[in-house]
C-alpha cells in the first residue's frame, strides 16, 4: 500500500489539540453510547466508529461550515466533527423529542442542515450520489461549496458508487468520496468481498483523482483532504480518498465481534497499537505540550457527554401526535 | 385558446419553469433524443445550455440520487426516465431517500424533486418497455403521483409537481402525446390531489387515470348513444386521489367503474374500489367493475397485445354490466 505520508510537520500545536479533543469527543461519546445499549437503556441499532476517529476529525476541519458532509448508518463521527449538536445527537439516540430528528431516526439518521448535515441514512451507499447531488447543486448555483461522501469499504462493492464516481468525474463536481475502510463489511472481510485490495484504483478507471492515506493519522488525513478540498472547490472536480482504518467493536453495537474473520483478533491487537487518539498524543508531547494539558482534553470530553446523556434522559418523548406530521413538505410560496 | 398536442405541453411546461426559476433543470437518460422524449423536450438544450439540460449516462441510481441531492441542497430538478420500467434500478434513491427524509427528519429537509417517466406501452417493446408501475409508487408515503390525461394538465401538473416542494412521480403516456386540446400560454397550475369531471351523468360513474380517461371519453359517448348518462372522473392525482369528488358523484349515480391501464392487484384501482366500499357502502347500488390489465407482463407480439390491452370496449362493457 503505498500511502501519503505524515501531515504532522505543517500541523500547528494548537490544530494538534483541536484534533485531540474531536477524536475524544467522538470515542468517548461511542464508548458511552455502547455502555448504554449493552444496559438496554438504549434500544436502536448503534454502529460504533470507534478506532475511526481521524477520518471524520481530519476531513471536516478541512471543510467549510456551508459545505456538505453526508453519511451512513456509522455517522456519529461525521455529524460530531462536522459541528452538529451532540446534546442532540444523544437525544436522538434516545429516541426522545429533543434529538435532531425528533426521535424518528435514532442513531442511523442523523440531521443537522445548519451545520450542512442534510441526512445519514443506513442504506448502504445511498448518499453518495445525494452527495454527488450536492455538489452538482453548488456548481450550478455558483457557490464553490463542496459536498464530502462519508462510506465505508462496503459501500464500494454497490452499484451507486461506480456510477457516482463517474457522473462526478464527467460533470466534475466539487465532491470529495471519502472512503473509510475498515477492512470489514459487517462480518465479511475485504478478501471475502473482492479478488483484490483495490479500492483506490476505481478512481483511475472512472477518471478522477485517487489517494490512499493511512486513516489512523489524523495529520495525515486532513492533509490529503485539504489538498482535495482545494482541488474540488477550484472546479477541479472529485477524488477518492480511500483511508485505510480499522473499527475496533463489531457491525453493529459495543461489542468487538471476535468471531468473524480469521484474523480478528490478531488485526484488533495490531490497530489498536497504531490507535489514532494515542498517536496524536504522542505527537503533542513531541511538541512540547505537558501530559496534564493533554490529559484535561479527556476531562472535558468526558464531562461533556455526561452532561449529554443528562439531557437525553431528561428530555420528552416525542408526543403521540406527531405521528402524522411531515410526511409531506408544506409549501412555501413557489 | 390555444390547441397544443399533450408532447408540446410538456415541452412548454419545461421551457416556461427553465426560464422562470434558475433552480430548476432537468437530467436524464435521453432528454435530447426524441427516439426517448418524442418532441416533449425537445431543443430545450439548445434554448437553456447543456449545463441545465443534461443528458445523462445510463446511470439511474446516480442520477436519480443526484437529482434528490440537489434537490435537497435548494435546486428543483426534474428527472426524466425515459421508460418507467428503467427507473425500477432508482428504487433506492425514490423509494428509500426522496419518499422518507422529510419525515425521517422531522421536516428540517424536503426534497422537491419532480420525477418524470414515461410510460410507453404497446409498439410490440413487451414486458420492460411497458409497465404502468403507478401503484407501486403511490404505495409509498411521502411521494404524490400525478398522470395527466390532456394537454392542458399535461402543463399545469408539472408546474405544480415542480412548484410543490415534495417529491412528485409525473406519469406521461407516450399513447397520448399527439392528442391535441386548448393550453393557455402562461404559467398555470393544475392542483395536485384535485380531479376533473369531464362528464356530467347520472347513472353511472366512471373513474380514469391517464390515458384510460381518454378512452372513458369515447366509451361515454358510446353510452350516451345508447341511452346511457356516464359521469366521467379524470383523476389526474394518483397520490393523493381525490376522495371528496368521487365520493360525491357515486352518492349521486350509485354506481362506480373504474379504469386504470395497469395490473389489476393491488392496483390504484383496488384502492379506489377499497375505499368506497369502505366509506360509502350504503350509496352503492351495483357492485363495483375494475377495468385493468391482465395480472400478466406485457406481451410483445401485436396479437397478443390487442388480447393485453384494455379500451373503451371494455369501459362499455363493463358500465352495461354494472346497470343490469
Amino acid at each position: 500500500m503505498n500511502c501519503q505520508k505524515s501531515g504532522a510537520i505543517s500541523c500547528s500545536r494548537e490544530q494538534l489539540m483541536s484534533f485531540l479533543y474531536g477524536m475524544q469527543r467522538i470515542r468517548r461519546a461511542e464508548e458511552r453510547i455502547g455502555e448504554l445499549v449493552a444496559s438496554r437503556e438504549v434500544r436502536t441499532p448503534c454502529h460504533l466508529s470507534i478506532g475511526q476517529e481521524a477520518i471524520p476529525v481530519g476531513v471536516c476541519a478541512a471543510l467549510n461550515e456551508d459545505d456538505t458532509v453526508w453519511g451512513g448508518h456509522r455517522s456519529h463521527g461525521h455529524y460530531l466533527a462536522k459541528g452538529g449538536d451532540l446534546n442532540a445527537m444523544m437525544a436522538e439516540i434516545f429516541g426522545k423529542a429533543t434529538g435532531c430528528a425528533r426521535g424518528r431516526g435514532g442513531s442511523m439518521h442523523l440531521v443537522a442542515p445548519a451545520q450542512g448535515i442534510f441526512g445519514t441514512v443506513p442504506l448502504v451507499a445511498a448518499t453518495i450520489p445525494l452527495a454527488v447531488g450536492a455538489a452538482l447543486s453548488g456548481k450550478l448555483r455558483g457557490t464553490h461549496q463542496v459536498a464530502v461522501a462519508f462510506f465505508g469499504d462496503g459501500a464500494t462493492d454497490e452499484g451507486h458508487f461506480h456510477e457516482s464516481l463517474n457522473l462526478a468525474a464527467l460533470y466534475r463536481l466539487p465532491v470529495l468520496f471519502v472512503c473509510e475502510n475498515n477492512l470489514y463489511s459487517t462480518h465479511l472481510t475485504l478478501k471475502e468481498r473482492r479478488v483484490k485490495d483495490n479500492i483506490v484504483e476505481s478512481a483511475a478507471l472512472h477518471g478522477l483523482a485517487g489517494v490512499t492515506v493511512d486513516g489512523n493519522d489524523v495529520t495525515a488525513v486532513y492533509q490529503a483532504a485539504q489538498q482535495a478540498v482545494h482541488l474540488a472547490r477550484i472546479g477541479e472536480g472529485p477524488t477518492l480518498l480511500e483511508c485505510r482504518t480499522y473499527r475496533w467493536r463489531g457491525h453493529v453495537g459495543p461489542a468487538a465481534d471476535l468471531e468473524v474473520g480469521a484474523d480478528r483478533r490478531r488485526e484488533l491487537d495490531e490497530w489498536q497499537r497504531h490507535d489514532p487518539i494515542a498517536q496524536c498524543r504522542a505527537l503533542l508531547c513531541t511538541r512540547g505540550v505537558s501530559s496534564d494539558s493533554v490529559d484535561s482534553v479527556a476531562a472535558k470530553v468526558r464531562e461533556e457527554i455526561e452532561a449529554a446523556v443528562r439531557f437525553a434522559r431528561q428530555s420528552p418523548d416525542p408526543d403521540e401526535s406527531e405521528l402524522l406530521q411531515h410526511v409531506y413538505a408544506v409549501r412555501r410560496g413557489c | 385558446m390555444r390547441i397544443l398536442t399533450y408532447a408540446q405541453a410538456i415541452r412548454e411546461a419545461h421551457a416556461q419553469l427553465l426560464a422562470e426559476d434558475p433552480r430548476v433543470f432537468l437530467i436524464g437518460q435521453g432528454v435530447r433524443n426524441p427516439w426517448y422524449a418524442g418532441t416533449s423536450l425537445q431543443d430545450l438544450d439548445k434554448e437553456f445550455g447543456r449545463d441545465r439540460v443534461i443528458d445523462s449516462p445510463v446511470s439511474e441510481n446516480a442520477t436519480t440520487g443526484a437529482a434528490i441531492g440537489a434537490a435537497i441542497t435548494g435546486m428543483r430538478p426534474i428527472l426524466f426516465h425515459p421508460r418507467m420500467d428503467f427507473m425500477l434500478l432508482a428504487a433506492d434513491p425514490i423509494m428509500n431517500q426522496a419518499a422518507n427524509w422529510s419525515y425521517l427528519f422531522a421536516g428540517q429537509v424536503a426534497v422537491p424533486v419532480v420525477i418524470r417517466a414515461v410510460i410507453n406501452r404497446g409498439g410490440e417493446q413487451g414486458a420492460q418497455h411497458s409497465q404502468a408501475l403507478q401503484a407501486l409508487f403511490a404505495h409509498v408515503p411521502g411521494l404524490k403521483v400525478v398522470m395527466p390525461a390532456t394537454p392542458y394538465d399535461a402543463k399545469g401538473l408539472l408546474i405544480a409537481a415542480v412548484r410543490d416542494g415534495n417529491p412528485v412521480l409525473y406519469l406521461d403516456d407516450r399513447w397520448l402525446y399527439e392528442s391535441e386540446g386548448d393550453v393557455p400560454e402562461g404559467l398555470y397550475e393544475v392542483p395536485i390531489g384535485s380531479a376533473a369531471v369531464r362528464r356530467s351523468g347520472k347513472d353511472v360513474t366512471i373513474v380514469a387515470t391517464s390515458y384510460m380517461a381518454a378512452e372513458a371519453v369515447k366509451a361515454a359517448e358510446t353510452l350516451a348513444q345508447r341511452g346511457i348518462d356516464v359521469e366521467l372522473i379524470d383523476l389526474r392525482t394518483i397520490k393523493p386521489w381525490d376522495r371528496d369528488l368521487v365520493y360525491s358523484s357515486v352518492g349521486k349515480t350509485g354506481r362506480l367503474v373504474i379504469a386504470d391501464a395497469a395490473w389489476m392487484s393491488g392496483g390504484i384501482a383496488a384502492d379506489i374500489a377499497a375505499a368506497v366500499a369502505g366509506d360509502i357502502f350504503h350509496a352503492l347500488k351495483a357492485p363495483i367493475a375494475r377495468v385493468c390489465l391482465p395480472d400478466v407482463p406485457a406481451p410483445t407480439s401485436a396479437a397478443l397485445e390487442r388480447a393485453y390491452y384494455v379500451g373503451a370496449d371494455d369501459i362499455v362493457a363493463n358500465v352495461e354490466k354494472v346497470l343490469l
